[in-house]
């Protein structure tokens, strides 16, 4: 049991006046964030990250992860009140969230959202509680092959779930991955791929990324949109919330379901948003009142949010225990560990005891922290939408462009972050995924050099990939999550097959 | 899309074109990264693989899924969706080209200045505010984030000769 003393110690950690201030900053910011158009969770973050450089890790990493529960939780407002998902999970929500809402029955519907957020979240924090150091403890074993081997099944297991076409995903994975390779080679201190320029010396920091492609990207997608806010009020008294509280017990299997379906989603880099989806789906065939799905049941809401909730929580769980994030804005967590001189991975749990357990105690009051501010505080938020694009978007332009400069302290990101937010906006268009080509511009890095370690150590043999029981396993896991739609596909073919 | 734009309303540029342009640029930058790894040296060397052994190798795979793709868009024929109408890509473009004058200004005049213009313009321009509206929100905003980064984060953003002459 030593890591519930792990976790008591993490709480001191968390309760120091300054972490509690941190966090309640970090939340209101994450609100904030994910109520607007324009800002979502993995530039939100990226955006005020150098801010935490003068921090200590610890509180560092509090803000940001409470930003990024923030961010969660405040996708709903917009998704349930104005019929805009604030983020791409929250999109499910707005099947049942909105008619509700048009229905005058708002404040019962952002209840429910709420609080199925935290339950999927609690429910996720508990399992990484439980099964991180564990993971961890195993992972210390691992080579460089084995390393590489998770590498390869994380970015298998994107091509192999995502719902854009497999090779649009293959691209954009390996575009990241040679936008990764600019600059020094860390191996040989070598130049390359810089055709003599030295602004790219340095290579492409994936920050620049995540805040051209999700932040100007995004808002280029919503003035083409032409979005404009029209929205019920937001009415949440205590009365309404007591009342849905003690309606919500009744949906237990469709919360259970969807925290599983979201920790799964969220381990496996699908992430929060096919989570939701799935969760919607399967809630719909399974539940009495399907056919009532999509005119405002309650259990439409229930199923996407815990399952969006749990999976953003769970993406948080490979990447303390491997170094391997299941999401952007994990992914931007991660970059975060590197910038503050953190060595993400399963070292962590061993020699930076008290950021780990500062960080997962703080999942477990950040969440509270966040369910009592979004009750409390909707009709601000609501107010925040309120205000017109032409006075928003030019001031979310100005903080992307202030978070772009801060990280290098230099103009010339400025001028990069336009060029990838114009490039995500046409590869958004064409149905090119954005999260893997993020992904691999963090890890491509430390991907080649698993790669290249082990080639190494192998005399250039791919055998190596297949020398012992443990890296062939995970290796044939990443195969099959690769090929995994073909797989089912078979798998109908050949169930149906008798029948015909 | 409840906005009209007269004479312009439903069309605009095909999905198919433009999924098969960005299909085509995206091979030509796997060709790109091809050449710059061949320049480094693809092969084995004394401490192993060459520089640029893995991205010759990445540059190989994104050519090839740019072909399918590529292959796979000229395929389906009766594709005849659209990418966007005019009058969107007209918004995007007035979002985009202030956006890249600002950009282009920020080392030139300090971020805060061109803040003040970028957000005069949209609101002018975009919400057709009134001067007095426009001034207030155009300045303060600015001014509110140059406490907040110089002052109290001691993170320095760039300034021009307006802040200098000021005295920061």
């Amino acid at each position: 049991m030593e890591e519930i003393a792990n976790l008591f110690h993490g709480f001191s950690v968390v309760l120091q006046p300054f972490n509690l201030l941190v966090m309640l900053v970090g939340i209101m910011l994450g609100v904030i964030i994910g109520v607007l158009p324009g800002l979502g969770g993995a530039n939100g973050v990226a955006i005020l990250l150098p801010l935490t450089f003068s921090m200590s890790p610890t509180s560092a990493i509090i803000m940001l992860s409470c930003i990024y529960w923030g961010a969660l939780f405040g996708g709903a407002i917009t998704s349930v009140l104005f019929n805009i998902p604030g983020e791409p999970w929250s999109v499910a929500t707005t099947f049942d969230g909105h008619p509700m809402a048009q229905q005058g029955r708002a404040g019962e519907a952002l209840t429910a959202a709420f609080t199925s957020s935290f339950v999927g979240a609690l429910f996720a924090v508990i399992m990484i509680t439980l099964v991180a150091p564990l993971v961890a403890k195993f992972a210390l074993q691992f080579g460089p092959a084995e390393k590489f081997g998770v590498y390869f099944l994380a970015f298998c297991s994107f091509v192999g779930m995502s719902k854009e076409p497999p090779f649009k995903t293959v691209a954009a994975m390996m575009i990241g991955f040679a936008l990764a390779a600019v600059g020094l080679d860390s191996v040989t201190g070598q130049l390359r791929l810089t055709f003599g320029q030295t602004e790219l010396l340095n290579g492409f920091d994936f920050l620049i990324a995540v805040i051209g492609l999700f932040g100007i990207g995004e808002i280029l997608l919503t003035i083409e949109e032409g979005l404009s806010f029209k929205g019920g009020a937001a009415g949440i008294n205590p009365a309404v919330v007591f009342k849905t509280w003690a309606e919500l017990p009744r949906y237990w299997m469709t919360s259970l379901r969807s925290c599983v379906i979201g920790c799964w989603m969220g381990i496996s880099p699908a992430g929060a948003t096919p989570a939701s989806f799935m969760s919607y789906g399967i809630a719909k065939r399974v539940s009495k009142h399907g056919d009532r799905f999509g005119r405002g049941e309650i259990e439409g809401v229930v199923a996407p949010e815990t399952a969006a909730h749990a999976a953003g929580t769970a993406a948080l769980l490979p990447m303390l225990s491997l170094g391997v994030p299941g999401s952007p804005t994990a992914a931007v967590l991660l970059g975060g560990l590197l910038i503050w001189g953190l060595q993400p991975g399963p070292l962590l749990f061993v020699e930076q005891k008290e950021f780990v357990w500062g960080l997962i105690a703080s999942m477990y009051l950040g969440n509270v922290v966040g369910l009592l501010v979004v009750l409390t505080c909707v009709p601000l938020f609501a107010a925040i939408l309120r205000i017109p694009f032409a006075i928003i978007a030019p001031v979310i332009l100005m903080f992307c462009a202030i978070g772009a400069y801060t990280v290098h302290n230099s103009t010339f990101d400025v001028v990069m972050m336009l060029v990838f937010g114009v490039v995500g906006y046409v590869l958004k268009k064409c149905n090119y995924p954005l999260a893997p080509l993020v992904l691999a511009i963090v890890l491509g890095d430390k991907a080649e050099e698993a790669f290249r370690q082990s080639l190494l150590s192998s005399q250039g043999s791919l055998g190596i990939f297949v020398s012992n029981g443990l890296v062939s396993s995970i290796m044939a896991l990443g195969l099959i999550a690769l090929f995994w739609p073909l797989i089912q596909n078979a798998f109908t073919r050949l169930r149906t097959r008798p029948a015909i | 899309m409840s906005e009209n734009f007269e004479g312009t309303r439903g069309a605009g540029p095909g999905q198919r074109p433009v999924e098969m342009g960005v299909a085509v640029a995206i091979a030509l930058f796997a060709l790109v990264v091809i050449a710059g790894s061949l320049q480094v040296g693809v092969g084995w060397g004394a401490e192993g693989p060459k520089a640029g052994f893995f991205p010759f190798y990445v540059g190989l795979v994104i050519l090839g899924s740019s072909i399918i793709n590529f292959g796979a868009v000229w395929s389906e024929r009766r594709n005849d969706q659209l990418f966007a109408e005019w009058g969107q890509l007209g918004k995007v473009m007035s979002m985009l080209i202030p956006t890249a004058i600002y950009v282009a200004l920020v080392p030139w005049i300090g971020i805060y200045v061109a803040s003040m213009l970028l957000i005069a313009v949209f609101m002018r321009w975009l919400g057709r505010y009134g001067w007095g509206m426009i001034a207030a929100i155009a300045v303060g905003v600015p001014v509110v984030t140059f406490i907040i980064f110089e002052k109290w984060f001691l993170v320095p953003l760039p300034k021009g000769p307006i802040e200098e002459l000021l005295g920061f």
